[in-house]
């Protein structure tokens, strides 16, 4: 049985962070990961994440795994792939799968950063193949380079229904319907509105009846719920799809935690059995450290910040480094995880309805319940402006943890000051340039350029585009509301593609005057 | 006591309902009716109904069936789904071959 | 081509292993060698893994990650293996999994 310092179990965004931190303290650190890649679910994330400069906002999820993973090296940290853990015992025995043998190793602490499982719903012909987890899509487009399907329904509105869904109109897929039992939109307003602005209908309070096929899926129906989320009769709705795609939650994966005997709770809402555990992931178990999923659903954001925590932790628990330096290395990471709990989807939050945001203004209900913010409803927000010339319309409706738009802008246009949560606003100072770096730089594709003012009679838009084909210059297509609506035609002016604004690529049209505060977004024709 | 680790409740007979047919889990082919009922002949706890139907015992290991069987038995028993003790955790947490789970790898490693 | 995303918006196009052939139930089709056999078997338009045991019922990929084991198929003659993690080589033989077999229910 050979020794380590330190066992992690999981390479992903959580396990790789708590090796980098404890390796760097001098323990010597063993991660085993059952997958063949490391890197857990990053490397299937495409988008550009949330948070602030700390948390790597608007670094796209599988460059942030790259990074890890280079990071992870340079320390020292040994990763061995391919290695299933099959048991871990309260003495912290850990027993892995590695070919066809089986090891025993022994940690003198040991982090469990295991990750959660996707949570899954039943209905008629939910066995049928074509009937696939959100989870499942993404591993097929993103790392494969396979489209799990042509025509898609998606169930689930919460982040990962929403980000997936958009992945596939991105890997060429057509996505039919997002439906989601709940009465309201799960994840972030601006997720949503990018799918929404494509043209995909949002469906809440409806869920699936039933999966329609032989010996595949070649269609779906589904029907409007009441409040005990039973079937509405009459309001049944059929699609022609080869796919439905589940997004309907995640459950931590901790029965590692549980056979070693540490102390577990059923919490809904960290979602569902996770260990007790102090604020730096430590277990009942002296020496089992936890972080990531497995303690509580959250964002990688959070489990990178929760995995260096727990490799502090580790790293004090062994006595690499003593009491006080334990508190000053703690303090950074506590400030960094406190900034990406806060604002309306913070943890407290989960569940209510706020009616208005921090800065006291409308929440918008169309955004709820269709997936987009009304024309009616999108100039109360403050960083909705006009004026003659160029300038930024940032469609931020919500109070999440993200700011890189306000360092984007170089003649700081934009503010969103010391609280990341807070709605970006215009400086009416300063002066915007057109420079676009704003545009590419939200993560939520909420930043559009008008021109408003210059060419009588028309507006001109520049909108976030990540689609193929790239439109180009000429082209003549519609003009789409953020409903997806056909609104008016509109004439391609330019397509800007740019190192600094990482695969974002900047589509301006022109459009009738009228329609400068309703188009965003580009179909050709 | 525990409402749930009481035998002697009363949950009422068996009623079947339209949706019995519901494939649950999904490796061993055990359906909701089936749970529902287990339940009823007086299988309380996850464990025993594990036992009684195999439910999360394929090759999965429980993975996707564990949360709906819970709900499923919960929903029967009258009782909040957090209040059931989860099924015993133990090794082997994934499938593997009986071969290699006796092949020990050699003591110097 | 029915699957394969020729070129993605961020990521460009798609590293691959060399073109191989394999066989899926007696059927030649082309791959990419070390890609999950499953992502093979969906570009094909390969949609039934197998069909279970006891209902007969047919399955395909559903979480694509291993875990589910709903993918299994007869892989070089072993059953049970999981088609979205197991790396594709020159020549496997792939075969529709019935029960644990790969002979059809009605010649088991």
């Amino acid at each position: 049985m050979k020794r380590y310092d330190l066992v992690i179990v999981g390479a992903g965004p959580a396990g790789l962070s708590a090796a980098i931190e404890a390796a760097k303290r001098g323990l010597q650190v063993i991660v085993f990961d059952e997958n063949e890649k490391p890197g857990g679910q990053l490397f299937k994330q495409i988008h550009k994440f949330f948070g602030s400069k700390e948390h790597k906002a608007k670094v796209r999820g599988f460059v942030i795994g790259q990074q890890l993973l280079a990071e992870a090296d340079e320390a020292g940290v040994e990763v061995v792939l391919n290695a299933t853990v099959v048991g871990l015992y309260m003495d912290k025995e850990i027993v892995v799968q590695i070919d066809d043998q089986v090891h025993h190793y022994k940690g003198d602490a040991v982090i469990v950063a295991t990750g959660a499982a996707e949570n899954m719903v039943t209905f008629d012909g939910w066995t049928l193949p074509g009937v696939i987890g959100a989870g499942a899509a993404q591993t097929m487009m993103n790392l494969h380079g396979i489209k799990p399907g042509k025509k898609i329904l998606m169930l689930g509105s919460g982040n990962v229904g929403l980000v997936v869904g958009f992945q596939l109109i991105q890997a060429g897929c057509e996505v039919v319907a997002l439906v989601d039992a709940a009465p309201r939109v799960g994840g972030y307003g601006v997720h949503a509105a990018k799918v929404a602005r494509t043209g995909v209908p949002f469906y809440l309070s409806h869920t699936i009846v039933k999966a329609e096929g032989e010996t595949e899926v070649t269609g779906v129906t589904i029907a409007q719920v009441d409040e005990h989320f039973q079937f509405m009769e009459g309001t049944e709705k059929h699609f022609d799809v080869d796919t439905i795609c589940l997004a309907v939650g995640l459950s931590p994966m901790s029965q590692l935690l549980k056979m070693a005997g540490c102390e577990m709770e059923d919490n809904p809402k960290r979602g569902g059995q996770v260990p007790i555990c102090n604020k730096y992931g430590e277990t009942s178990i002296d020496g089992i450290f936890v972080a990531g999923d497995v303690s509580g659903i959250e964002e990688a954001s959070s489990a990178m910040i929760e995995g260096r925590m727990a490799g502090i932790a580790a790293a004090h628990y062994l006595g690499y480094i003593n009491g006080d330096e334990l508190e000053e290395n703690m303090s950074c990471q506590t400030s960094a995880l406190e900034g990406l709990r806060q604002g309306m989807f913070a943890p407290k939050n989960r569940g209510k309805i706020l009616e208005r945001t921090e800065e006291g203004v409308l929440t918008s209900m169309n955004l709820l319940k269709k997936g987009f913010v009304a024309d009616d409803e999108i100039e109360r927000y403050p960083g909705v402006t006009h004026r003659v010339g160029i300038h930024p319309v940032m469609e931020c409706t919500q109070n999440i943890p993200c700011n890189p738009c306000q360092d984007a802008c170089p003649k700081h246009c934009i503010k969103i000051g010391e609280k990341i949560t807070s709605l970006p606003a215009v400086d009416e100072t300063a002066q915007c340039i057109g420079c676009g770096l704003c545009v590419a730089s939200c993560s939520g594709q909420a930043i559009f350029l008008l021109q408003e003012g210059v060419e009588p009679g028309f507006t001109l838009i520049t909108m976030p585009y990540e689609f193929l084909p790239l439109p180009e210059k000429g082209d003549e297509g519609y003009g789409l509301g953020r409903n997806g609506e056909k609104l008016c035609k509109a004439t391609v002016i330019e397509v800007k593609t740019s190192k600094a604004y990482d695969h974002t690529n900047l589509l301006t049209i022109k459009v009738p005057e009228e329609m400068g505060m309703r188009v965003r977004f580009y179909k050709a024709e | 006591m525990k409402k749930i680790n009481d035998r002697s409740m009363d949950i009422g007979p068996f009623v079947a309902a339209p949706d019995d047919d519901m494939l649950i889990c999904r490796c061993e082919e055990v359906t909701k009716g089936e749970i529902r009922k287990a339940v009823h002949e007086g299988m309380y706890t996850l464990t025993e109904i594990r036992r009684y139907l195999r439910t999360g015992m394929g090759l999965c290991q429980g993975q996707t069936c564990a949360k709906l069987v819970k709900r499923i038995v919960a929903a029967e028993l009258q009782v909040s789904p957090d209040e059931l003790e989860p099924a015993t955790s133990r090794s082997p947490m994934r499938p593997i071959e009986m071969e290699v789970f006796a092949k020990e790898a050699d003591a110097d490693e | 081509m029915q699957n394969r995303i020729d070129e993605h918006p961020i990521l460009g196009e798609f590293k691959k292993g060399k073109k191989i052939t394999f066989y899926y139930d007696g059927k030649k089709l082309e791959g990419f060698e070390g890609e999950p056999i499953a992502a093979a078997l969906k570009e094909a338009g390969v949609m039934v893994h197998r069909y279970t045991k006891k209902k007969h019922e047919p399955r395909g990929i559903f979480c694509a990650i291993g875990r589910c084991t709903d993918c299994v198929m007869v892989v070089d003659g072993k059953p049970n293996v999981r088609t979205c993690v197991t790396p594709l080589k020159e020549g496997m033989v792939v075969q529709t999994q019935y029960g644990v077999l790969a002979e059809p229910f009605e010649e088991q």
